[in-house]
């Protein structure tokens, strides 16, 4: 029998019961649809992490105080009693490693800051010249905080877009005076906008000079220090210099955390590629129920074409070609069906984007490949044996009237 | 080209053993025109399936084309019913959802004959069976006779050089099952060999050599002189 006929006639078939191909359809395609669907769920809750990280920045290195066990976990969680400070001089003396090209010391606080009569409640960061490098951040207006020994400040300050809007309204803000807390700051730079980052909106914040920060906030105590390594290569060794520098500078007691970036990435990427990865075989057994489906389907048609299969087999076909009629069958439903799933996950998977604009849906290659492959093997395991019992039919007892 | 030696068929019914053929011995020459007829359950059925090798002696030689042909594997029997034996049966036996043309293309479909061929044979089959306008019709829109014509012209798309029909004419009005006997005489005509079995005396006695069966065996062999 050649492949096309074969072909043809498992099409003839198909379309001879169309109500039970409809139904296998459904079930195939509502499997597939689902895997593919819940997958790239997944992926681009994945993706999203992924690119939130990377916005932070290249060959970051963070370093916050107090030793976290398991580095380049969740940060903050920390075991101990409360741990030494970092200060502008352990953040000063980073400048020995030759592997790390800048850092910036950093004071998170949050402050009332007035212009013009209004008054708004913002995040106030303090920080020094190179923080914006170091965090790849472009500036909308002016300039970023000059350079300078940071012990010591001048009277100066960026704002984010958002406060800028809110405090000015259409007014330019450059060079306008606001006030936090007893100090005065000039407005030297609006930071352009850039929106959320990690549940931190740059569009929402005041950046003071590291020294104007330590007294609005009165500690000498840095929340980070952002450290970028001179490339990709060089973050191992930034990260063991960074360590045994504060080590020396402690006492030899090692009480700082240093996370790397990628660190923190790729347990993120684990977990969700994991979560995925999941949620997906969980979808697919919906999968083997539409294959046990197409066993029964199958099962009841050995039955229903019991002459059909004796007249074919009083015709000189031989047990194989009724096993090949079965198995095509099979197999062209399983296609149907996940070409119909893979079209509505696709779908589904636009919706769901509608609603979540910032998170990139995509299906995972492995779960388009995956899913009608397991459609098709499904499909036909569970087609093994109606295709057996078939062929094996007896033509005269199938043929007969009984 | 035929040559049974002793064929016994026994079914087994739980405990009960029917025994539906006991020592059938017979020859059978090419081109012979040949009817088989008896009472019910006298074993002729069983006899034509044993002779288009559906079914398998419980002892016995069967010989076909000077080939011993009780050995073989169901598939090597499968492939010898389609290159060399063409069925007819009672009900039609056509695949409801396939056309005229489909349906006698299937035995080709079967051998894997290119389409360029069977388009060809198909041709000529519609064409030798008068069923050019009806080659597109599924076989709920024929009649009875047309849907037998169709299987006839099934039977005979391999080119076999036997056929065997069980009751023909059994689900025809006489006038239509006459029809069909003389298309089936043709093939008998071209030098093929046929088998019918059959109740009715009038269709029994077109045949050269009518074979009558009693309780599983031959009890009367006649030949019509030339
Ligand atoms: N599959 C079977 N299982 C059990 N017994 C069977 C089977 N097939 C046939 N028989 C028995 O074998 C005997 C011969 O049957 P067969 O069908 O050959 O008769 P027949 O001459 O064709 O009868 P009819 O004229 O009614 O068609 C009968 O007694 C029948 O009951
Ligand atoms: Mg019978």
């Amino acid at each position: 029998m050649r492949f096309g006929d074969l072909l043809r006639f498992a099409w003839q078939v198909l379309g001879g019961y169309r109500a039970r191909t409809a139904l296998i359809l459904l079930a195939m395609g509502i499997g597939v649809a689902a895997v593919v669907a819940v997958s790239s769920i997944g992926e681009g809750a994945r993706l999203y992490v992924v690119n939130q990280f990377g916005s932070l920045g290249t060959n970051l290195i963070i370093v916050l105080p107090g030793r976290s066990e398991t580095a380049g976990a969740m940060p903050g969680v920390l075991i101990g009693k409360t741990p030494r400070d970092l200060s502008i001089d352990d953040a000063l003396a980073l400048k020995r490693s030759p592997a790390i090209l800048r850092f910036a010391p950093l004071i998170v606080g949050a402050g009332d800051v007035n212009a013009g009569g209004r008054v708004r409640e913002t995040p106030v960061l303090g920080t020094t010249a190179e923080f914006i490098q170091v965090r790849q951040m472009d500036m909308g207006q002016g300039v970023f905080l000059p350079p300078g020994d940071p012990r010591h400040s001048q009277p100066v300050c960026v704002i984010g877009s958002k406060v800028a809007r809110e405090l000015f309204g259409t007014r330019p803000a450059l060079g306008e005076w606001l006030r936090i807390g007893d100090r005065r700051f000039r407005i030297v730079g609006v930071l352009a906008r850039q929106g959320q980052s990690l549940g931190f909106n740059t569009d929402e914040i005041v950046v003071v000079p590291l020294a104007a920060a330590q007294a609005l906030f009165n500690t000498e105590a840095l929340f980070r220090i952002l450290v970028e390594a001179k490339s990709r290569e060089q973050i191992p060794h930034a990260k063991a210099d960074i360590e045994e520098i504060l080590r020396l500078r402690h006492e030899g007691e090692r009480d700082i955390t240093a996370i790397t970036q990628d660190a923190v990435l790729a347990t993120f990427d684990r977990i969700l590629r994991a979560l995925t990865l999941a949620v997906g075989g969980i979808a697919a057994i919906s999968l083997a129920v539409a294959g046990i489906l197409i066993m029964n389907v199958m099962l009841i048609a050995v039955t229903q074409r019991r002459r059909e299969i004796g007249l074919l087999k009083a015709l000189g076909a031989t047990g194989a070609q009724i096993r090949a009629a079965f198995f095509t069958e099979a197999v062209m439903l399983a296609l149907g069906g996940a070409a119909c799933g893979l079209a509505v996950g696709k779908l589904g998977q636009l919706a769901i984007g509608q609603f979540f604009p910032d998170i990139p849906f995509t299906a995972p290659w492995w779960a388009v490949l995956a899913a009608p492959l397991t459609a098709i093997v499904t499909s036909v395991l569970f087609t093994v044996a109606p295709a057996r019992r078939a062929a094996m039919l007896d033509p005269v007892m199938a043929l007969s009237k009984r | 080209m035929i040559r049974l030696a002793g064929i016994e068929r026994i079914f087994r019914v739980g405990d009960e053993a029917v025994h539906a053929l006991r020592g059938v011995s017979l020859d059978i020459a090419q081109g012979e025109y040949l009817s088989i007829m008896g009472p019910s359950g006298s074993g002729k059925s069983t006899l034509l399936n044993i002779l288009g090798l559906l079914d398998r002696p419980n002892a016995g030689r069967y010989e076909l084309n000077g080939r011993d042909v009780t050995g073989l594997t169901d598939d090597e029997l499968a492939r010898v019913r389609r290159e060399t034996i063409g069925f007819v049966f009672q009900f039609f036996h056509l695949v409801p959802r396939l056309t005229a043309e489909q349906n006698i293309e299937l035995p080709m479909v079967l051998a894997g004959i290119d389409p360029a061929e069977r388009r060809r044979r198909l041709d000529k089959l519609l064409a030798d069976y008068g069923l050019e306008d009806r080659a597109g019709h599924r076989p709920d829109q024929l009649s009875g006779g047309q849907c037998q014509r169709v299987a006839i012209a099934r039977a005979m798309s391999m080119g076999p050089t036997l056929i065997l029909a069980d009751e023909p004419t059994g689900n025809l009005d006489r006038h239509t099952g006459q029809d069909v006997m003389a298309v089936l005489e043709r093939v008998h005509h071209e030098g093929g060999t046929v088998a019918v079995v059959t109740h009715d005396p009038e269709i029994g006695a077109r045949a050269h050599r009518r074979i009558r069966l009693v309780d599983g065996a031959i009890a009367e062999d006649f030949r019509e002189k030339e």
